[in-house]
């Protein structure tokens, strides 16, 4: 089964990378590369896979599961500029891409499976026309 | 792998009518969808590719050039247009929103490879948005 939980952060960033021109970053982010940034109302759709308990019917208790997305990322993420005070993002570009997969990273290690649930997809959109999915490595 | 879902926007008109089928058998199996005047929708298309994130960029695709391939392919024809008589494969097809999602996908399928060439994402699903409440996926 799968059961899913929404999150919004508000956040700043840009992409561009330090070692390349001003030009160059232009050239592959747009006006994504301007800088000092701008922001967006992220939107996180985290999904997990599990069997419900014999004995609570649930997959998880939604409790815990908000606790975790509020420190992992929402604590750590809403209303800060990326680039400059969420690490990795001083040294990997938080494009949409990215920042998904830093997500799944923070999260991943507290959904491993076996007898409790796995962390099966997440989800970002960026804006309301845009969003990635990422379900890890294999995935 | 990663999957990058992007929603672009038409609007259309259009009228479902089988010409195989009599005037009253059309009325009876598509309703108001068959008023003879058409009618219309604010279509959203979602185009959805899978790739593998750029190390360097952080990107899995070129969404610029995703933009221009959509907005050229498929976008360009549709938007502000009567898909029976100014698409010219509805003429002979009707245009639900499943023959909609499968003739996008067959559009940009045609012209995937020379937007991304051989080492760019995949195109994974196509979506067409009629309503809030109806959706079509290829």
């Amino acid at each position: 089964m799968l059961i899913t939980r929404k999150a919004e952060f508000s956040a700043s960033h840009f992409t561009a990378r330090p070692d390349w021109t001003p030009e160059e970053n232009a050239r592959v982010y747009g006006d994504s590369a301007n800088q000092p940034g701008h922001g967006h109302n992220y939107e996180l759709e985290v999904t997990l896979q599990g069997e419900p308990h014999p004995v609570t019917g649930m997959v998880m208790d939604l409790k815990e599961l908000k606790e975790i997305l509020q420190r992992e990322v929402i604590a750590p993420f809403d209303h800060r500029h990326l680039n400059h005070e969420v690490a990795p993002f001083d040294r990997i570009v938080p494009t949409t891409e990215n920042v998904a997969r830093e997500i799944w990273n923070r999260l991943a290690p507290h959904f491993p499976g076996g007898e409790g649930p796995r962390l099966h997809n997440v989800r970002l959109w960026e804006t309301a026309d845009v969003y990635v999915d990422y379900g890890g490595d294999q995935a | 792998m990663i999957r990058l879902t992007k929603r672009y926007r038409f609007a259309a008109s259009h009228r479902l009518h089988a010409a195989s089928l009599s005037d009253a058998e059309n009325r009876e199996l598509y309703g108001k969808c068959n008023n003879p005047h058409g009618h219309g929708h604010d279509f959203i298309l979602e185009v959805r590719v899978r790739g593998r994130i750029d190390e360097t960029t952080g990107l899995a695709v070129d969404q610029d050039r995703l933009d221009a391939l959509v907005k050229r392919a498929v976008l360009d024809d549709f938007h502000m247009k009567d898909l029976n008589t100014q698409v010219p494969v509805f003429a002979t097809v009707v245009p639900t929103s499943e023959n909609v999602a499968l003739e996008a996908r067959r559009r940009l399928c045609g012209a995937w490879q020379d937007t991304f060439g051989g080492r760019g994402p995949a195109l994974e699903a196509v979506r067409v948005l009629e309503t809030r409440r109806n959706t079509f996926e290829s």
